[in-house]
Order: structure tokens, then sequence, then C-alpha cells
């Protein structure tokens, strides 16, 4: 297991020297002022334009200007945003909301889809499994922004059950909805990843075999069916954490929660270019931090991966 | 059951052993699984597919639609003569239906119906460019990783994981913000495209790596053809079916994405005609005039369920394996 652990880690530091690069060379390789185009038809104050200037060392070249940006990234500044307040400190106030809100999206979409998913492959081709896959395609197929707004529409609006906007504090009531809405999607993916497991592990030897020695359904269903069912559903939490990311970018948007995602989605609405590119490259970073756990909790779960 | 012991020698040889210990072809019922018309065109997969699509009420439904939408996209003109972003008039904001104004109008008093059937070309060109570019840029570096292996492998591979590890809504919302003052269909396929390819060479590399070892290569190698034909003449059209069923589920997330990146401000200026705008636009009207939002999104919606499901069928028709779990 170390050696596993050694090598995933060191396969991962490429990957983060790439990506940092690819998304500091497209601002700052790009032809022309980078910092003007940043800031796209507004014209910025000259004092923020030269604080920026030598926040990103722009009089360097450019792969001095990486240089230092990467350094700074591991001493942990991670720059400035459009009001001079530290990106650390904006990440150290936002982000507890965004993880209460993700935390609450993560169990909805993994409980329910499993479930969801479970019962369908058990019926599968009866009413609720055709329904549980209509439904689910169409929650693929409608985005976030829209099943937003359809929620706002008719629980906030039309029947009055919950608030179209978080209140300050982002009080957890609120988060209920909002934290449907970020789970949708990845629900509906989760139903058809268990739904295809749980069909192909009824047709297995291991499961005859447990049938044959005499085992109810009470048993098989959840040891032999699920248990190995589940280990395509925890790979896809990991890629599926870019769509939460992605997805709560939007929703926090939407319903006005103050959380990482909502200040990214202001940033980008008012045109605050740097502020935008601080926040995706964090966002990016944690991406990758979150993969490579998944990763190494993958071969924790699976014995088999270890060795290869 | 009988212990006969090994060492038995039958007690008397038959006289004539038969030549073979199959009934004769004409005695068994396989005679049916067996023939073989002469003159039928032999199956392969694309045939295969095609049978199986073919049967699938599913597949003519979502095929109409999806022509239906190419048409309104090619030809908005014949469904509306109101011209989308001209003749607005403030007098009209957030006015209901009228005669020839079959959903009302905007906020800025322009005609919503218009508006969403102008709206699906942008949303159209959006997804094919960008299924145009994936796949390219997939097949080129999945298609030379998979087969060259080696270094060239690592590599390729290497610089693939650079930018499958950056979801590719995000990277595109840096990419837009950057060119922000040259936002048009094209540089908005391109951000895109750009960060969305890695999954199609990941896709192709994959099947090359299988087909690559198959009998048919090393008959083509033993006959002395080179590498590179090798690759384009035999193994590449041997796994290109895996890339063909994702396309059509890509475009739908292009789709997706140009509406996602319109909605936030950062994908088409807002003199395009693009759903994602409309919508954007229409979220503060929410309570007063739902249509202006629910029209659009219905648009966007349908399209991109209708690829989805076209792309899926199409997904299970080209694989044999899901086909036999069905």
């Amino acid at each position: 297991m170390p050696r596993y652990i050694l090598g995933r880690v060191l396969q991962a530091i490429p990957v983060f020297l790439g990506t940092t690069f690819l998304i500091y060379f497209m601002v700052f390789a790009m032809p022309g002022d980078p910092l003007l185009a940043l800031f796209g038809d507004k014209t910025p104050n000259p004092a923020l334009l030269a604080q920026l200037r030598a926040q990103y060392h722009l009089d360097q070249p450019f792969l001095v200007q990486y240089w230092y940006y990467m350094t700074g990234i591991f001493q942990g500044n991670l720059g400035v945003s459009f009001s001079g307040e530290p990106v650390t400190a904006i990440l150290a106030r936002t982000f507890p909301v965004t993880a209460r809100l993700a935390i609450m999206a993560l169990v909805i979409q993994s409980v329910a889809g499993i479930a969801v998913g479970l019962v369908s492959g058990l019926r599968k081709g009866k009413l609720f499994d055709a329904s549980a896959l209509v439904v689910s395609l169409i929650l693929i197929s409608v985005p976030i922004f829209v099943i937003a707004f359809v929620a706002q529409f008719v629980f906030g609006i039309q029947l009055g059950w919950a608030r179209t906007t978080v209140g300050s504090g982002a009080p957890t009531q609120d988060l209920i909805l909002p934290a449907f809405v970020l789970a949708s999607v990845s629900f509906a993916v989760i139903v058809r990843l268990t739904r295809s497991s749980v069909i192909e592990a009824q047709s297995t030897d291991y499961v005859r075999t447990a049938y044959s020695k005499g085992l109810g359904r009470n048993r098989v269903i959840p040891v032999h069916i699920l248990r190995n069912s589940l280990i395509p559903v925890v790979t896809y939490l990991g890629t599926d954490f870019g769509v939460l990311l992605v997805g709560a970018t939007i929703t926090e948007g939407i319903f006005n929660i103050p959380g990482v995602g909502n200040t990214l989605y202001k940033a980008i609405v008012l045109g605050q270019g740097p502020t935008v590119v601080s926040f995706v490259t964090v966002m990016v970073l944690l991406y990758l931090v979150v993969n490579l756990l998944v990763d190494l909790l993958y071969g924790l779960l699976d014995p088999r991966i270890r060795y290869v | 059951m009988s212990n006969t012991p090994i060492d038995t020698v039958p007690e008397k040889i038959p006289e004539r052993s038969p030549d073979h210990f199959v009934a004769a072809l004409d005695d068994t019922p396989l005679v049916d699984v067996d023939s073989v018309t002469v003159g039928e065109k032999p199956s392969n997969l694309w045939i295969d597919a095609w049978r199986d699509l073919r049967r699938r009420p599913t597949f003519w439904i979502s095929l109409v639609v999806i022509l239906f939408i190419a048409v309104v996209a090619i030809f908005p003109t014949l469904f509306t003569q109101v011209l989308p972003d001209q003749n607005c008039s403030l007098d009209n904001s957030n006015a209901g239906p009228a005669a020839g104004h079959p959903f009302g109008f905007t906020k800025q008093g322009c005609d919503i119906f218009s508006r969403t059937v102008h709206g699906a070309s942008t949303s159209l060109s959006v997804g094919f460019i960008v299924i145009l570019l994936t796949t390219v840029l997939g097949i080129l570096f999945g298609a030379f990783a998979g087969f060259y292996g080696g270094w060239l492998d690592s590599l390729l591979s290497r610089i693939g994981d650079i930018f499958f590890s950056i979801p590719y809504i995000l990277a595109a919302i840096v990419v837009m913000s950057v060119l922000f003052a040259y936002r048009n269909v094209f540089v908005l396929s391109l951000a895109i495209g750009i960060f969305a390819w890695p999954s199609t060479a990941r896709v192709l590399r994959a099947e090359i790596l299988r087909v690559k070892n198959s009998d048919f290569v090393m008959a083509a190698t033993a006959v002395g053809l080179t590498r590179f034909r090798i690759l384009m003449r035999h193994v590449l059209p041997n796994s290109i079916a895996p890339v063909i069923a994702i396309t059509t589920i890509s475009l739908a997330g292009a789709i997706v994405a140009e509406a996602s990146l319109s909605f936030l401000g950062v994908g088409l200026p807002p003199t395009f005609m693009s759903w994602g705008n409309d919508i954007s636009q229409a979220q503060s009207d929410l309570r007063t005039n739902p249509q202006t939002l629910i029209i659009p999104s219905l648009a966007l919606s349908i399209t991109v369920f209708a690829f989805i499901i076209i792309g899926e069928l199409i997904r299970d028709a080209l694989d044999p394996k899901a086909r036999a779990q069905r």
C-alpha cells in the first residue's frame, strides 16, 4: 500500500504542474496586455493595475513569472481579489458554506441514487425501472440552471415551501432546496450506474452461489449484490467533483448562497478577470486533490487496483 | 457409471470408424443456423447496429425532433417572420401573448418565440464545431498514443491528462474571460473543444490497444505494409466505433456548455441569439413573466434531451455486449 500511495502522488505532480502552467499560460502568454484583456470593456483603476502588475511580476520573462506564481501557491499566497482582499481570506470565509452545501448534495445524491438504482436494477423492465430511467434521462439533459429555476418557481413561488434566495449566514434549512438542485444531475448518473451494475451482478457466479448456499434475498442483496455494485459509483464520485464545482458556481449564484462558487459567479458576471482566474485555479487544485484522494480510497477498497 | 480401466482394450474394433462424430447436417435443425446465403451481404458491426436502431421507435422520434431542430436552425424565417432583435419596443415590455406573438414579449419588448427560433442555430453550430474539434484532436492523440506506444504514448497521454484534469467549463470560463473582446461562436467552440477532447482520445486509445493485437494486423504486417498504413487502413477503421458512439452525447454536452457559459455571461455577447443569453436575461422576471424563462429553457432542454436519447441508442447499438444484455 505505501508503494501504491507513493506512486499515485508522484503521478499527480506532473499533472499538477501542467494544469497550473496551462492556466497561467492561457492568461499571461496571450498577445497584448493580459491585465487589460482581463478587464474586458472596463477601465481598471491605475492603482489596482499597478498592484496586479507587481503581484504577477509582469515585467519579468514568462517563465520567471510562472516560477514566482508557483512558489506563491506553495506559500499559501493565492493572490488578491478585485476588492483588494486576499483570496485566502475570502476562501476561509466562504469555504465552510460551500462545504456544507456540497456535503448535503453528496449525501442526497449518493443515498437516493444508490437506493433508486438498486430497486431499478432488481426490477429491471418493470414500471418503477422504466420511470426511473426516464426521470434520470430528463435530469441529465436539463441544464442545472434550468433545474434551479424550475425549483425556485415551483417550490419557492408556487408552493411557498422554500425561500428562493438564501438568507445571511446561509442557515442549513435554506440550503435544502439548493442542495437538491445541485444533487440532481449526479443523482441521475448514480441511478444509472448502480442500476447497470446491479443487473450485471445478479447474473454473476458468486450471486448464484450465494443463493444456492441457501442465503435469503435479505442477505444476498445488501452484501453480495449491492456491495460489489458500489465500486463504479465510488469511482464516479471522484470525476463528479468537477461537475459539483461547476454546479455549485451556478447554483450558489442563482440562490445567492455566500459560498466559494458564488464569489466566482459574481466575479464572472461583473467581469473581474483576475479574481476569476484565482478562483478557477483554486477549484482546479481542489479537484486534483480530491481525485488523488479518491484514487487512494479506491486502492484501499479494491485490492486488485494496488498491485497493477 | 462404469469404471473401465484405461488399459482395457475394446474387444471388438469397429470395422469402419466414422469420419466424424457429428450427425449429417441434413438431419439436424442446425442446418438453418449454419446456412449461408451466398448472395447476402456479410453482416458487420455497422449493419447490425443499424438493424438494431431502426426497430426502435424512440430512435425515430428523437431523429424527427433533431431534424426538426436542424430545419429551424437553418431556415428560421420559415417559422417566424418577426425579427428577433429589431422592432423591439419597450411598450411591449413583458407583455403577454398577442396576435403573431404566440408567447408574448421579453422585458426588452422582443418577441420570445422569434428569439427562441433564431437561437437554435447558435446551439447547433457550437455543438457541431465542438465535436468536430474533439473528434479530430481525440483521433490524432488517441490513435498515435495507442498505436505507437512507448515514449510517444507516455507524452501524449500525459498531455491529455493535463487537459482532462481541468473541468472543461471552468477552463472555458478562464479562456473566455481572457478573450472577452473576441467572443463569437468559433472562439467559444474552440474554448470548449480544446478541453473536451481528452475523453475521446482515451476511448480511442483503449480501443486501439485492444485492436492492434488482432490477427489481421499481424497479417498486414506480414504482407509488408508500413506501420502508418496499417494504422490508417486496418486499425483505425476497426476502432472508430466507440468514438462515434460517444460523439452524439458529447454534442449534447457542448450545447449545455455553451448555454451555461452564455448564462454566466462569458459565452456569447448579448447581440447573439443564444438560449443561454435569453435565460440569463430572463432570470429576474421569474415571478412576473415566467414564459420569458420557460420558452428558451424548454427549447434547450428538448434539444439536449433528443441528442442524449439518440446518443445512448447509438452507443448501445454499437456495443454488442450492451445489445446482448437487453
